[in-house]
């Protein structure tokens, strides 16, 4: 367990690495950057394979960095860290493996790729709000420069829109957390952001200050995991976004927002997510439904997979909403799930259909039979597609099941509104899947588009080993569930979430 | 020979999954490897099918289970489990049998089909995934071989993507069916809710066992209804939807455009069964409620009803269809009506027995289909068939007997017998006897568009070339057929009035108590007669006068031209839903599309003019401040490329500051409203 803070270091290493070998040459700057993931991959497997969920939150580092202000360098993990570690581990290989035929900059993409990882990593394991919030800003700086830079389709609005979108949320969480930081001094607590301390010093405040306090870091957080009406940073940014890129934003990124809910603002405030539940839960449930609806009638196939991302996050924070152990672990199953399929999804639109076909116009998509021109392709959609709407076998149905029945605990109606979500999800997945891949010549004006002509180039091996190694992880996770909730359940059963999750046990 | 233990029964679905991923993993050239695979699982799955029935029959009235945790959630976990009953025993060696001749069948029918192997890998998920269904003591267990069921009948029904139409039916199949699927999905999540288990048999735990239904009976839900009756009602919808019942039964014409063994399968053996297993495995919680006086609606009154217009719907427009295939298949949502009917009015082992001899007779009528289409090279207008009796002899005389199985011609044929069983339960329904009419208006009707199809198919002269050359099909496609013919008539002798076997069995009785083969002998003398009646009508217009030109008009139509074409339209359901249910789905889809687009991105550009506004009245102060720092930063980056020079960092900043003090102003005024 004591080597997990090993994976920051190691990832800001390999950026540095990437960078240097990307002078030389492309080719080794892309081996660097592969074994940089490999490795942090392999150290954060082997921590969860010594890791005792029964021992809830273990310290893996504590020491001071600003004593004056009581700000500590402080990583811990829990069940649910250990979960979006391992999460952010398959993503950074997968996400290299799809970025191997990147020719421009090379270095320099895979360093910036690798200081975004080490700043997600260090999120997941930040026990103080100040390391916290120093490592959320680093994971922000280099999605703007991933985009901007390697982007396609209207690539500085999209970079513009969501480094706005993420910086203004974290101006919020920032305004909550030095609110909560004073207001604590007033109380008479020792000055600490440590998230411990604060929570400690929280069960003092006023409702007011709960209520407030709880209102900005959650918002801020919640507009990085996509609610609505915070949400339409992420289809722009995800459609402008390198393949890569929008395999950890979706995968990865958004996860941040959602683990800033459940590990800051809802153990802090607990007071504050009693009074603000029933609305973030009605907008997580309308964001479900509303971006499935638009996902259903947009014309760009990476437009789709991106509203689709939007309303699978839905289903995390009705989650987190419901504050019941077991909507909460069905919540951060769902954040697993959902960061493996979708980086499958856009792996496939953005890596293996648009590289080659140089089109997202689901209209142009119909007209090339590219279930014959490429089968991996069209298999590794058909798949992710199924676990994207929720079939069982794959790890959204029992993700999506657990949130459901947790939701019903806290209000059956908003399990049964949401509930419609599953039907939308397999309305435009079905619709996506048949136009793009299984498109008929028929009925087009150009049936011998030039596009037959031209056999498309053949996928690659990395890209099959990424294909093979996302569908692996939701497969297994969708068969046995336990392996991750095994983790998760007792990481909310510990007194770190007493307060939040007052529905308690089954 | 020896049983088969609950604890061995994964193996019935297990085997075909097996087959299904040999024939994933295979090479497209292998399909004899993937078929082969496909019918030995099978054929071995039926073997074990018969020594789970040994098991079963030897202790009728037990529910054996083995139970196991799937997965944890902290104080509760969801279980699964395996049931061993005479119901899950009977339906798993039906759906073996008639999958393995269907399985047979295939290799001919589908023998110039490049892509064959992939047709056997399906068939075997499609199976495993129905067997599965049928084995499961969890209603989890259960929803999950549901929703693959859905999921294989898509890739089936769509197997021929490359037709327009194919694909359309196979999307329809999938979201139609879903939609009933939500409601189990809710039922589901109500029944864990409250009774913190979704198990079957669970040694007295379980949902269908006595304590929880009590505790069900006793709370009421919404609307002063018991929650038995309205979980209930939930879990019907899935079966509406599977089963093809009114109003979701849209799906299940158009799935017609699979290849015919697939429609044989969805429509005999696994899909539209499926619905009803479910609604007859689940009884005992529809039925919880009839001991309640108070209660203003039974569950079991509204699948009675459902399942009677279902009945009488589907007959009406199978009489106005002129492809073969769609005839069959509203004769199937009429006859699933039937059964529907039969669990409303109380009496599920009848509606068991009618899905038994159904699936025969049904999938010998459906692999007749598949014969008469392969002979006549993709010929399916029965206007353009014609003369195939003398060219076609074998296919001829099993579909004889299959559509008089299905007619309920008297004594002989299986169908009779299950069908007397259900109209004698309607006749003994106390509630209302509008059902009993229902079922006896469609006796004649189905007797009547069955003649009807048997004389336009086979009788007269071939009245199109495909036709006129049509010959026999190979041994491979008529062996299934013999022996399906052999069973549409055997069959029914395991539940006569007299020697009510199969009805004794799944009820759990050690004993059978033979009743007079002429009990209810009234019903059954008028029951007879309105097939008879049905079978001179169709006789009388489509026999006597057979059809001479494919173009000749039908006698029916220019007698009833309105009302013909009304159902020849399938009473314009498509129209309606398309014209409301999807109407206003892509409406409201379309709407928040131009939400998304304009007004989310207006607000968000609002507040950026806002902060750009805000960003140049404070830039002064702010130059030397936090600004100047990310300035500096990024115009060092910004030398590495204009593609971000355009990026007015300092704006950014602008727009935050004013989108977080608006913020933050909005919550202390939320607040300080809240705080009086």
């Amino acid at each position: 367990m004591n080597a997990l803070p090993c994976t920051i270091y190691i990832s800001f290493l390999g950026a540095l690495l990437a960078l240097a070998a990307g002078m030389r040459s492309a080719a080794t700057a892309r081996v660097v950057a592969l074994l940089t993931a490999l490795t942090s991959c392999g150290v954060t497997l082997y921590a969860a394979s010594q890791f005792v969920p029964s021992q809830g939150l273990q310290t893996l580092i504590d020491v001071p960095w600003i004593p004056q202000l009581g700000i500590r360098y402080h990583l811990a993990a829990d069940g649910i860290s250990l979960t979006l570690i391992v999460l952010t581990g398959i993503a950074a290989v997968a996400g290299i493996l799809f970025s191997w035929n990147i020719e421009e900059r090379t270095g320099e993409f895979f360093a910036l790729f690798l200081a975004l990882i080490g700043g997600v990593y260090g999120v997941f394991m930040s026990a103080d709000g100040f390391t916290l919030f120093v490592f959320y800003e680093i994971a922000i700086v280099p999605k703007y420069f991933l985009i901007a830079n390697w982007g396609s389709t209207n690539r500085e609005y999209g970079a513009m829109k969501l480094v706005l979108y993420s910086f203004a949320g974290s101006a919020l969480v920032l305004a909550g957390l030095l609110w909560a930081y004073a207001a604590a001094i007033a109380h008479g607590a020792a000055p600490s952001f440590g998230l411990g301390d604060i929570a400690q010093a929280a069960t003092q405040f006023s409702r007011h200050e709960q209520l407030g306090m709880f209102a900005l870091v959650f918002l801020g957080f919640a507009v990085l995991a996509g609610m609505f009406p915070f949400h339409t940073w992420a289809p722009t940014g995800h459609v402008a976004a390198p393949t890569a890129a929008s395999m950890l934003l979706a995968g990865v990124v958004m996860k941040l927002g959602a683990y800033g809910c459940l590990r800051v603002a809802m153990p802090l405030f607990p007071v504050g997510l009693m009074f603000w539940q029933p609305l973030i839960a009605w907008l997580a449930i309308i964001g479900i439904i509303y971006a499935g609806l638009v996902a259903l009638v947009q014309q760009d196939f990476k437009f789709v997979i991106g509203y689709s991302s939007v309303s699978h996050m839905g289903f995390v924070l009705l989650g987190l909403a419901a504050a019941n152990t077991t909507a909460v672990s069905g919540a951060v199953l769902q954040m697993f799930s959902h960061g493996v399929i979708a980086g499958l999804l856009f792996a496939v639109v953005g890596r293996m259909v648009y590289e080659r076909t140089h089109t997202r116009q689901l209209a142009d998509l119909r007209a090339m039979p590219l279930h014959r021109l490429m089968p991996f392709a069209a298999m590794t959609f058909v798949l992710a597609g199924l676990a994207s709407m929720g079939m069982p076998g794959f790890s959204g149905f029992p993700a999506e099941l657990t949130i459901l029945i947790g939701a019903w605990k806290t209000s059956p109606t908003w399990a049964l509104v949401a509930a419609v979500g599953v039907l939308i999800a397999a309305a435009f997945t079905l619709r996506v899947l048949q136009v793009s891949f299984f498109g008929t010549t028929e009925g087009t004006a150009e049936p011998a588009s030039h596009h037959h002509d031209h056999p498309l180039p053949p996928i690659t091996w990395p890209e099959r080993v990424g294909a093979l190694l996302l569908i692996a992880a939701t497969l297994y996770v969708g068969l046995k569930p336990d392996i991750l909730l095994d983790w998760i359940t007792p990481a909310l059963q510990s007194p770190l979430f007493h307060a939040a999750l007052k529905g308690g046990s089954l | 020979m020896t049983g088969l233990a609950v604890q061995n029964l994964w193996l019935i679905p297990a085997l075909p999954l097996v087959a299904a991923a040999i024939g994933a993993l295979t090479p497209r050239t292998g399909r004899s490897l993937a078929a082969g695979a496909a019918i030995a699982a099978m054929g071995v799955s039926f073997l074990l099918s018969c020594g789970a029935l040994v098991t079963a029959l030897a202790h009728p009235a037990a529910h054996a289970v083995s139970n196991f945790a799937w997965f944890d959630l902290g104080a509760s976990a969801f279980r699964l489990g395996w049931l061993l009953d005479p119901l899950t025993a009977f339906m798993c060696v039906m759906v073996t049998f008639v999958g393995t001749l269907i399985f047979i069948f295939s290799l001919g029918y589908m023998h110039e089909d490049v892509n064959a192997k992939q047709f056997f890998c399906f068939l075997s998920l499609f199976a495993s995934a129905m067997l599965g269904v049928v084995v499961a003591n969890s209603l989890l267990l259960l929803f999950v071989s549901w929703e693959l069921v859905g999921l294989a009948s898509y890739l089936l029904i769509g197997f021929w993507f490359h037709k327009p139409e194919a694909a359309a039916a196979a999307k329809k199949a999938f979201i139609t069916t879903r939609i009933g699927d939500l409601g189990l999905l809710l039922g589901m999540l109500w029944l864990y809710d409250s009774t913190g288990s979704l198990l079957f048999f669970d040694g007295g735990n379980g949902v269908l066992e006595a304590n929880t239904l009590g505790a069900l009976t006793a709370h009421t839900a919404l609307g002063g209804f018991a929650l038995s009756t309205v979980i209930g009602l939930l879990i019907f919808c899935g079966a509406v939807g599977k089963s093809g019942q009114f109003p979701l039964h849209v799906w299940l014409p158009d799935a017609m455009e699979g290849p015919t063994p697939v429609s044989a399968l969805i429509h005999a053996a696994t899909m539209v069964a499926a619905g009803v297993f479910l609604i007859a495995r689940v009884y005992p919680l529809m039925s919880a409620d009839q001991a309640l006086a108070h209660t203003a609606l039974h569950a079991l009154t509204v699948v009675a009803f459902i399942g009677a217009i279902t009945a009488l719907m589907g007959a009406l427009i199978a009489v106005a269809q002129n492809d073969i295939k769609r005839v069959l298949a509203f004769s199937t949502v009429s006859q699933l009506g039937y059964m529907m009917l039969a669990i409303g009015v109380g009496s599920w082992v009848a509606a068991i027995f009618h899905l038994l001899t159904h699936a025969f007779f049904k999938a010998l009528l459906f692999l007749g289909a598949g014969s008469v289409i392969h002979a006549a090279h993709h010929e399916q207008d029965i206007r353009s068939l014609g003369g195939l009796s003398k060219k076609m002899k074998v296919t001829f005389a099993t579909f004889a007997i299959g559509m008089m199985a299905l007619a309920g011609v008297p004594f002989l044929f299986s169908g009779f017998w299950s069908k007397e069983g259900i109209l004698h339960a309607a006749h003994e329904w106390d509630v209302s006897h509008l059902p009993l009419y229902a079922g006896l208006a469609a006796v004649v009707l189905t007797a009547f568009y069955m003649t009807r199809l048997v004389a336009e198919t086979f009788f007269g002269k071939a009245r199109s070339h495909a036709s006129d050359h049509a010959h026999e099909s190979p041994a491979t496609m008529t062996l299934p057929l013999v022996i399906l013919a052999i069973c549409a008539i055997a069959l029914g002798f395991l539940g006569t009035p007299a020697f009510p076997w199969l009805q004794a069995k799944l009820l759990g009785e050690a004993e059978v108590h033979g009743h007079s083969l002429l009990e209810g002998a009234g019903l059954m003398m008028l029951s007879i007669v309105l097939v008879a009646l049905g079978l001179g009508a169709g006789w009388a217009l489509y026999g006597r006068k057979l059809r001479q030109k494919s173009t000749s008009p039908d006698p029916l139509a220019a007698a009833f031209p309105g009302v013909i074409a009304f159902l020849a339209a399938r009473m314009k359901f498509d129209e309606l839903y398309a014209a409301t249910v999807f109407k206003l789905n892509s409406a409201a889809a379309t709407f928040a599309d131009v939400l998304d687009r304009f007004v989310w991105d207006g607000v968000i550009r609002f507040l950026a003019r806002l902060g750009e506004f805000a960003g140049i009245v404070n830039r002064e102060a702010d130059e030397d401040g936090l600004n100047a720092g990310f300035d500096a930063g990024s115009k060092s980056l910004r030398g590495t490329g204009n593609a971000y020079s355009r990026a007015q960092t300092g704006d950014a900043h602008g727009y935050l500051r004013v989108i977080a003090i608006g913020f933050v102003v909005l919550v202390l005024v939320v607040m300080m409203g809240g705080g009086r």
